[in-house]
């Protein structure tokens, strides 16, 4: 039974390694031979090195910037939730109101980080989490909003025979319905805080901040320093998804598709 | 009836009708029905004629249009108030994110139980349905069968005189269901409460209660009721008794002879 | 009364008319909403004016200008004897316009075929998925001047320039594109691939005769997700290139100014929200008109 296990483990994570090998080998092969423009797109084992060499520039950097994707993350997706509490115990108002969230998701938020630079000093890092923070906010919201709609109208019956109050119902059966739909959302915002702080210090940012030192790099041409910091903010964006699938699978083990996998 | 509805009965409707404005469909008229303590009374009909509704105005998950209804004496409404009733309904409505325990636990929680109390009541209501061991499972992972015996046992959890089943094994085989009509009926027997029944089977009408309520469609009323004099306890054997296949003609009969409504679809539905 | 005095109508007109009540009535409360915006905006303004809270950051004239200003702003020029704002910006949202459509489009069909390719190949999809998922943490401003670089020579005449930021929104479009309508395609249903089986159908007709009908929800969800990346694409990319002709330009531009205008800079966010939400709008009206079922709200 184990050995199955470990056979399906394998399986699992066997084809992606063998990509990234195929992948990682066919660059640097590919580089070498071709001698392709180097400044533009240098070989991975360049990228590793200045990676290495150049960490206490870029790690500090990358965390940084992590702090204010990080703090983006938690004040949009908090607000989020907040909000989508609120108007969904208006069910009207919440079911009419949808569509115009959905639709106000449309908005390019990243427009808008000039003026939070204005609001903010756009060296600060405040300005860099009010970016990420409205972009986790609507995805955040509306999923939320969603899941605690979503409530089987059984179970809500179920809870009428026990003569059970609003908010008795709400904690006990619409709350728990809705954490899959909180988390499927979280999993995007963890991402969209993270490109929103690098894209924000595009704007302007600290001298130590991980998209100001990408930004310098490309400009005077170091392509190779600017590849390493581009490695560093994915790694981090990685990072901060796989935490909130980690936390997915253990407060909501019981969804279906939690299940599934 | 016996002179046992003489006493005071526990469920009394009394010119019960309900009319769903959209559609202004009649789904109840003029229902009168008595139920006395301790019965085991099904409900039977083709589609549309109200059966699940008159569930559900016993439970006071809907409104009658007009007509009374009392429960232990009081409104239903004071009734589902005070924890009178448990219900079960055709799928288990279990809560995925509670195991088995905590689903069983979930009335008994909101009635305010203290932890060990309500450790030790659930622990004799998985013996009760013979799911001792499966205390700390998750619903998923048990059967259509189990997961009804567990929503049977959420529904006993709080010792209601009265239950209310809607359709509970129409989901499921008819094996499994002929052996949860027995545990059923031995539940029944341990815990002395009045069963009213929805089904669409002739057969488990007949098998499980001491009387069947035949009832027609458009508008909903009572077509008629047979007493079923079969002796409790009842096993195995009675399935296979002359009476029975008696009384279940008997049912079927005054199930067609209502049908002049009757759709061919719906009787080819009623077995 | 006759027969004929009797007007019956059909049910496609009362189906009509009921869309356009509805309709109506989502367009009246579109308008109450944006009352309410501007009159939270005017009442935050007013506090924080009337107290002086400088949390969470100073309100004045130039941090939040009133509605008035920016609404009138449209109508001035930005610059002397310049043609009024509204025009100009215009100009720049058809440029940007241009190639967000060009990334949505290129992105779309990059994303279906990807789709496609992945749910026939297991092996395929289980090794690149996760790189699929894992190109969008990398920040596409940070290598799009790379790209552009590489992508603009290589670029017929007419195309450079703007075709470099379409290749950027491409890339923010194509992944919502694979994933959605990746899980659409895995959404035939057990049974129906069975009886395709039974049909000893191939897999191109498997494709196109079930697959691809089961999957359009999930794709028009896709392309809602699309409209939206391709339009935030479009203007960060253009960043970079210093494009002046397009709506990115125009942000750096009047970012430059703000203290002294800051009306211009809110001007050009509203257009280029309303750009946002015009591509939106358009996909879900063509999910309308193509499936004539209400699309499913999702984000």
């Amino acid at each position: 039974m184990t050995l199955r296990l470990r056979i399906g483990a394998v399986v699992e994570w066997l084809p992606p390694l063998v990509v990234f090998a195929v992948v990682v080998g066919l660059w640097e092969g590919l580089v070498r031979a071709l001698h392709v423009q180097q400044f533009l797109l240098p070989k991975p084992s360049t990228i590793v090195s200045v990676f290495w060499t150049e960490r206490h520039v870029l790690w500090p950097a990358g965390w940084y910037t992590f702090k204010e994707a990080l703090g983006g993350f938690a004040i949009g997706s908090g607000a989020g939730v907040v909000a989508a509490t609120l108007v969904g115990r208006f069910r009207t108002a919440g079911k009419a109101l949808m569509p115009i969230f959905i639709a106000a998701n449309a908005v390019p938020i990243i427009a808008f980080a000039p003026i939070f630079g204005a609001w903010f000093n756009p060296v600060s890092a405040q300005s860099k989490m009010a970016i990420a923070a409205v972009l986790c906010f609507l995805p955040v919201m509306v999923n939320t909003l969603r899941g605690l709609q979503s409530a089987r109208p059984r179970q809500v019956e179920l809870m009428r025979s026990y003569a059970a109050s609003e908010l008795e119902i709400w904690w006990r059966v619409r709350v728990p319905t809705a954490l899959p739909f909180l988390f499927t959302a979280l999993k995007v915002a963890s991402v969209l805080a993270m490109i929103g702080a690098i894209v924000g210090e595009y704007f302007g940012g600290a001298l130590n901040a991980l998209g100001v030192t990408i930004n310098s790099d490309a400009q005077v041409f170091r392509f190779d320093a600017a590849w390493a910091g581009i490695l560093v903010a994915s790694l981090l964006g990685i990072a901060l998804y796989t935490a909130v699938v980690a936390a997915e699978r253990i407060v909501v083990r019981w969804s279906p598709e939690i299940r599934a996998s | 009836m016996s002179e046992a509805a003489a006493a005071q009965a526990v469920v009394r409707l009394e010119g019960v009708t309900k009319t769903f404005p959209r559609g202004g469909v009649t789904a109840l008229q003029d229902i009168d029905l008595e139920l006395a303590p301790r019965e085991f009374v099904s409900l039977i009909g083709p589609s549309g004629c109200g059966k699940s509704t008159l569930l559900r105005v016993i439970g006071d998950l809907t409104a009658p249009t007009s007509g009374s209804v009392t429960v232990n004496g009081k409104s239903a409404r004071q009734a589902r108030n005070d924890g009178d009733y448990g219900i079960v309904f055709q799928d288990a409505v279990l809560f995925d994110w509670r195991s088995v325990s905590k689903n069983i636990a979930l009335p008994l929680e909101m009635l305010g139980w203290g932890r060990q109390r309500r450790k030790t009541r659930v622990a004799q209501l998985l013996d009760l349905v013979e799911l001792t061991g499966f205390a700390d499972h998750r619903p998923w992972q048990l059967s259509g069968g189990m997961q009804q015996r567990v929503a049977i046992a959420r529904a006993l959890s709080f010792e209601p005189s009265l239950l209310l089943m809607d359709e509970p094994f129409g989901a499921l085989d008819e094996m499994t269901r002929e052996r949860l009509n027995l545990e059923l009926l031995s539940i029944w027997e341990q815990t002395g409460n009045t069963v009213v029944f929805v089904t669409h089977s002739i057969s488990e009408a007949v098998f499980l209660s001491n009387r069947v309520v035949v009832m027609s469609p458009r508008p909903g009323r009572i077509a008629g009721t047979i007493d079923i004099d079969l002796p409790y306890p009842r096993t195995v054997e009675t399935r296979e008794a002359p009476r029975y296949f008696e009384l279940v003609t008997e049912v079927r009969e005054l199930l067609r002879s209502r049908g002049e409504h009757l759709l061919p679809e719906e009787e080819a539905v009623l077995e | 009364m006759s027969n004929a005095a009797v007007a019956v109508r059909s049910p496609r007109a009362r189906e009509r008319r009921a869309s356009l009540v509805e309709g109506l009535g989502r367009a009246g409360l579109v308008v109450l909403v944006v009352a309410a915006l501007i009159g939270l905006w005017e009442l935050y303004r007013w506090i924080w004016v009337s107290t002086g809270w400088t949390r969470p950051f100073i309100v004045n004239d130039t941090s939040m200008p009133h509605v008035w200003t920016i609404f009138k702003a449209f109508s001035q020029p930005a610059q002397v004897n310049q043609p009024s704002l509204i025009s100009v910006l215009l100009h720049k949202t058809a440029f940007t316009a241009k190639e967000a459509a060009a990334g949505f489009g290129l992105g779309a069909v990059i994303g279906f075929v990807l789709a496609v390719v992945l749910v026939h190949a297991r092996l395929l999809r289980r090794g690149f998925l996760p790189y699929i998922v894992g190109s969008q943490t990398v920040p596409i401003l940070a290598i799009a001047p790379m790209v552009v670089l590489w992508v603009n020579p290589r670029l017929p005449g007419p195309l450079q320039g703007w075709g470099a930021v379409a290749v950027i929104a491409t890339y923010l479009t194509f992944f919502p594109v694979t994933i959605n309508t990746l899980r659409g395609l895995q959404s035939a249903d057990a049974r129906a691939l069975e009886l395709m089986r039974t049909y000893a159908a191939s897999r191109w007709k498997v494709l196109w005769k079930l697959r691809v009908p089961a999957s359009l929800p999930y794709v028009f969800s896709a392309l809602r997700l699309a409209a939206t990346a391709s339009v935030v694409g479009a203007i960060i990319g253009e960043l970079p290139t210093g494009l002046q002709d397009g709506l990115g330009g125009a942000i750096i531009n009047f970012n430059q100014y703000y203290s002294i205008e800051p009306q211009e800079l809110w001007a050009t966010n509203v257009i280029a929200a309303a750009l946002g939400i015009a591509f939106f709008v358009i996909v879900v009206l063509a999910e309308k008109a193509i499936v004539r079922r209400p699309p499913e709200e999702t984000v």
